[in-house]
């Protein structure tokens, strides 16, 4: 057992020595492979984060009329929070909501002097409401709206400006569903295309052995004997290949890592450094994936009794 | 030992017949001679053997063995028991003479130890000791033929399956060739051989099948080349 698989591993690295110039043609292409591979990665993480913050950016506001009581404000927040749908429920009171007004506008003198001559505070206080998913919004507004309207005769709510976004938010789910589902399809093709393509130049390395094979077969070498090598040698290439794809994407982090902090909040950069080892370890075992797939597909033809 | 048991092989859904009711048996250590025109079946016969090709109807035994019954898995384990020699050699061509017959131990799980052993006796045996570092393009097709033989007998099978083993060869390298596989046979170890050479089976004076169409047509005990 051990010494046929220290001559499967032996005739691995032999094989990959031997046929040089198709291991190089078979490592370029697999790198570009798990370069897209790892771009897409990369891409997909930016739109993630940058859909996070959108999402977070999205919220319900309740406006309280200025007479609203503390204590049934108090009761719908309390209401809107045992909601499964609904993360986070924040409550401004009317001091609060002045100050902030006064803060935005603090350099504009006539709504300051309007705002003195009132004298009262014209503001009333409101709820934030976020939900968990922005596909719940709707729920959650039509939850207020029969709120508001159980209270006609003694009106609580002022207004409810979900109906003012919500056309906005309608399509911010239809966006954020269709991007990923688009990045889905993109990665499939991708990978699908990299095996394809893998696959075929591993198949032209078998072929210049094919002889060999045909060779193991009659002296009843097993097929795993036989398999072995090149399983290994497609390892080889993924790993080597792997290791290109990070060096390659590297550079091209340090050159755009800015731009993504400036545009989306988020430095890639940043992120591909802090989180190396886990990138490191999926682009790699991709790459051994690729290549040991790809030679059992391309070995199995040769195999066949 | 082998059992050919009313075998058939038809081609194309029937247009070309290739084997048609084969049966006939071989004990152990004979030497048999399988002789007919190209295209008689003499190479599907033997494809038959070793598993390569199976039968349209009938089967094939190794003793007991039903051939085609073997599962996938089993198959190198079977074919182990089996030595093979071609026309055309079947040498790899950037390996020396002792790195294709170590070859074929190392495949069989043999160790290093026992390979090393082995090697120059397999290779004694078909007189190339001297040739054990040459490349195949440095030898003559007589001796690339006994480094074939060679590499057929290292793993001591119980049976040499040879398809034209003569055919490339000259008249002296023939002869050569014939008395190597003789000697094999002497030491116990069964020999099917196919050919053409009419010198070759007078030579031998050993059994003798002839073939044509697909069909057995002589069983000779003490054949000679009739057709």
């Amino acid at each position: 057992m051990w010494t046929a698989f220290k001559r499967i591993v032996r005739s691995g690295f032999v094989g990959f020595w031997r046929n040089a110039f198709v291991s190089l043609a078979a490592i370029f292409v697999m790198t570009v492979a798990l370069f897209v591979f790892g771009s897409t990665m990369m891409l997909d993480k930016l739109l993630g984060v940058s859909l996070q913050n959108i999402q977070e950016k999205v919220d319900i506001n309740v406006y309280f009329v200025t007479t609203a009581d503390d204590a049934e404000m108090a009761a719908l927040k309390t209401q809107l929070e045992a909601l499964t749908d609904v993360e986070e429920v924040k409550f401004t009171s009317r001091d609060e909501a002045l100050e902030r007004f006064r803060k935005q506008h603090q350099n504009d003198n006539t709504i300051m002097q309007g705002l003195d001559e009132l004298g009262d505070n014209p503001l009333g206080a409101s709820l934030s409401i976020r939900a968990k998913e922005t596909s719940q919004y709707e729920g959650i507004a039509n939850f207020l709206a029969e709120q508001q309207g159980l209270s006609v005769n003694d009106p609580l709510i002022d207004k409810i400006n979900y109906y003012d976004n919500q056309e906005a938010i309608n399509k911010l789910t239809a966006i954020i569903n269709a991007v990923e589902r688009a990045s889905l399809i993109i990665m499939f093709i991708l990978v699908g295309a990299s095996i394809m393509i893998t696959f075929n130049t591993i198949r032209l390395a078998i072929y210049t052995t094919r002889e060999e094979i045909g060779v193991m077969r009659l002296v009843g070498a097993s097929n795993m004997f036989i398999r072995g090598p090149f399983m290994l040698q497609g390892v080889i290439y993924g790993v080597v290949a792997g290791v290109l794809a990070l060096i390659m994407l590297y550079p091209i982090l340090i050159w755009i890592g800015p731009g993504t902090e400036e545009f989306f909040q988020f430095n890639l950069f940043n992120y591909f450094v802090s989180d190396f080892g886990r990138i490191f370890v999926i682009m790699i075992v991709s790459g051994m994936m690729l290549g040991m797939v790809s030679s059992l597909l391309a070995v199995a033809r040769h195999l066949r009794v | 030992m082998i059992y050919f048991d009313n075998v058939s092989k038809i081609y194309n859904d029937g247009k070309s017949i290739a084997l048609e009711g084969i049966s006939f048996q071989v004990e152990s250590r004979e030497f048999v001679s399988i002789v007919g025109h190209s295209g008689a079946g003499k190479t599907t016969l033997l494809k038959m053997l070793i598993a390569e090709d199976r039968p349209s109807d009938g089967q094939v035994f190794f003793e007991s063995l039903d051939i085609h019954k073997i599962p996938k898995t089993k198959l190198p384990k079977y074919r182990r028991k089996i030595g093979t020699v071609f026309q055309d050699f079947k040498l790899l061509p950037h390996k020396t003479a002792f790195e294709n017959i170590a070859f074929a131990m190392e495949a069989n799980g043999r160790s290093d130890e026992e390979i090393a052993e082995n090697v120059p006796q397999a290779l004694a045996l078909v007189d190339l000791e001297d040739k054990i570092w040459n490349f195949p393009h440095e030898l003559s097709g007589g001796e690339k033929q006994r480094v074939a033989i060679a590499r057929a007998i290292v793993n001591q099978p119980d049976i040499i399956i040879a398809d034209e083993p003569t055919g490339n060869l000259d008249p002296i390298a023939t002869y050569e060739v014939v008395q190597i596989l003789k000697k094999i046979n002497d030491l116990g170890t069964t020999v099917i051989m196919t050919t053409h050479n009419k010198g070759v089976i007078d030579e031998l004076g050993r059994r003798v099948i002839t073939m044509d169409e697909g069909r057995v047509v002589r069983d000779d005990s003490e054949g000679r080349y009739v057709l």
